[in-house]
């Protein structure tokens, strides 16, 4: 498992008050039971921890450049942000 | 019940330092949002406002003044003096112990307290200015303003956040209602327009990088602004028998709380209010023909604001104009509900409809007459004033052109 995906679902996990055992990849925030403000919560771990500036409105999730539609998504989006803004 | 009517208006804000001047831009469609200047804004994501540009606090007011007054102090000392000249009270006697000042804010002096936690934390210093305090809070312009004036009655500070002003005038509006006052000085400021104020905002990801468009499809969230505005509201008889002007009549006012949630607005809670205001005002629905919008320019509020509108109104929510004039001088947060009054104002005594600006495309979900981006013409007898902040606390105005 990579850093990265390890790190996000501990990050999720906290959000949802589960196990990180109990969040699967394929599972949407919705699905967690993550709200508006737990989104927003969550985005901002994840700048913290990574280091990274999220381009995030939450006037318009779906127009976002960051894809927030499942764990996975929210992964593969880090990773990306990682390498371009840590190169 | 006693009659209540305005006989003073003042204000300060993007758009104008005076009353006729904001009237005027509102009229024009004037955009007062721009880039912000202060320390640090290159450190914001968020690097627009209704900011408040050339103030000019020294030339207003004096060493000792200005050692006092923080920014949002200043804006209502200024709006103030605008709306008591124009209503020509001079509180002396009997008035002014039935006479106070009741205002909105919600950051208060909020710029003091970044200067000063810059100060202590950033610089490392450990002595800061012996007003601090005093600059900055809440009830610093309150107290002011009532100093200024002689004001002795009834006065204090109101914070619910975007809806302070509302819930602010409401109150000085039923203390004259029930006979408690003869005259009150109303209204709000606020100065968030700083470091520190902005980057809150901006954590909250809902702020717009380029402009405030409501009701518009492509809303892409809020827009803050500072400022104040200050109304003179007065019993009727009084001033009726000192042949005062009176630029509108307040005739309801209601306030709800959703009860649900600290940020999502509600329909219910918002329809509610909108009701409640006609109930006291003892109007019918289809009496009202200009709503002053909360709008802030969210996904949320404004589709969750049509819904409400309509829920309140019924089929006669087609035939109203709604507009936001957030879109012209920003959102000032515990200010906002005082300057929108004015957008009211001028309908019911001017004709004139205040627009929605940078209005792009048709939403569905806020399929109204939002007035879009040019000012229209018409006749209205009952105007409303929205006000929805965060934490669910609601509070409508109600208003009729003055007879």
């Amino acid at each position: 498992m990579s850093d990265v995906k390890e790190k996000i679902i501990e990050i999720i996990a906290e959000q949802a008050v589960l196990d990180p055992s109990d969040v699967s990849m394929d599972q949407s925030l919705e699905a967690l039971g993550i709200d508006s403000l737990g989104l927003v919560e969550s985005i901002f771990a994840i700048e913290e921890t990574f280091d990274i500036s999220v381009p995030f409105n939450a006037n318009e999730p779906e127009q976002s450049e960051f894809d927030i539609s499942s764990v996975s998504a929210i992964v593969k989006a880090v990773e990306a942000l990682i390498a371009d803004q840590k190169s | 019940m006693k009659r209540v009517v305005i006989t003073g208006a003042g204000t300060v804000n993007a758009l104008g330092l005076d009353v006729p001047t904001t009237l005027a831009a509102m009229a024009e469609g004037k955009n007062g949002v721009s880039d912000l200047e202060f320390r640090d804004v290159d450190r914001l994501a968020i690097k627009i406002g209704g900011q408040i540009h050339g103030w000019n606090a020294e030339g207003r007011f004096n060493r000792q003044q200005m050692a006092l007054y923080d920014r949002f102090t200043q804006f209502t000392l200024v709006a103030a003096e605008e709306a008591i000249r124009q209503s020509g009270l001079e509180f002396i006697g009997d008035l002014a112990t039935r006479s106070g000042v009741i205002l909105g804010t919600s950051g208060g002096g909020l710029t003091t307290q970044d200067d000063n936690y810059r100060v202590v934390y950033e610089e490392g210093k450990n002595r800061v200015h012996p007003f601090v305090v005093p600059k900055l809070m809440n009830n610093a312009a309150c107290s002011h303003v009532s100093m200024a004036y002689n004001l002795k009655g009834p006065s204090f500070t109101v914070a619910t956040a975007c809806a302070s002003s509302n819930h602010a005038m409401g109150q000085a509006f039923n203390m004259i209602r029930c006979g408690m006052s003869t005259a009150m000085v109303t209204g709000g400021s606020e100065s968030m327009l700083c470091f520190g104020g902005v980057k809150a905002w901006e954590g909250l990801r809902v702020m717009s990088k380029d402009a405030c468009r409501p009701f518009s499809m492509n809303r892409n969230g809020m827009v803050q602004g500072e400022g104040a505005a200050v109304f003179v509201f007065e019993e009727y008889e009084h001033a009726k028998k000192r042949g005062a002007e009176i630029l509108a009549e307040v005739i309801g006012f209601a306030m709800t709380s959703d009860a649900s949630d600290i940020v999502m607005p509600s329909k219910q809670g918002a329809a509610r209010a909108i009701s409640g205001a006609l109930n006291d005002a003892q109007v019918d629905a289809s009496a009202v023909g200009y709503i002053n919008a909360h709008g802030t320019g969210t996904a949320a509020n404004d589709k969750t604001e049509c819904a409400a509108v309509a829920d309140a109104l019924g089929a006669h929510a087609d035939n109203i104009m709604i507009s936001s004039t957030k879109s012209m001088h920003g959102h000032l947060i515990g200010g906002t509900g005082a300057v929108e009054l004015l957008a009211c104002i001028m309908a019911l005594r001017d004709g004139i409809i205040a627009p929605t600006i940078n209005y792009e495309e048709p939403d569905p979900e806020c399929a109204l007459d939002v007035v879009p981006n040019v000012a229209r013409e018409a006749q209205v007898e009952v105007a409303l004033s929205n006000a929805f902040a965060f934490g669910g606390l609601n509070a409508v105005l109600a208003l009729k052109k003055a007879s």
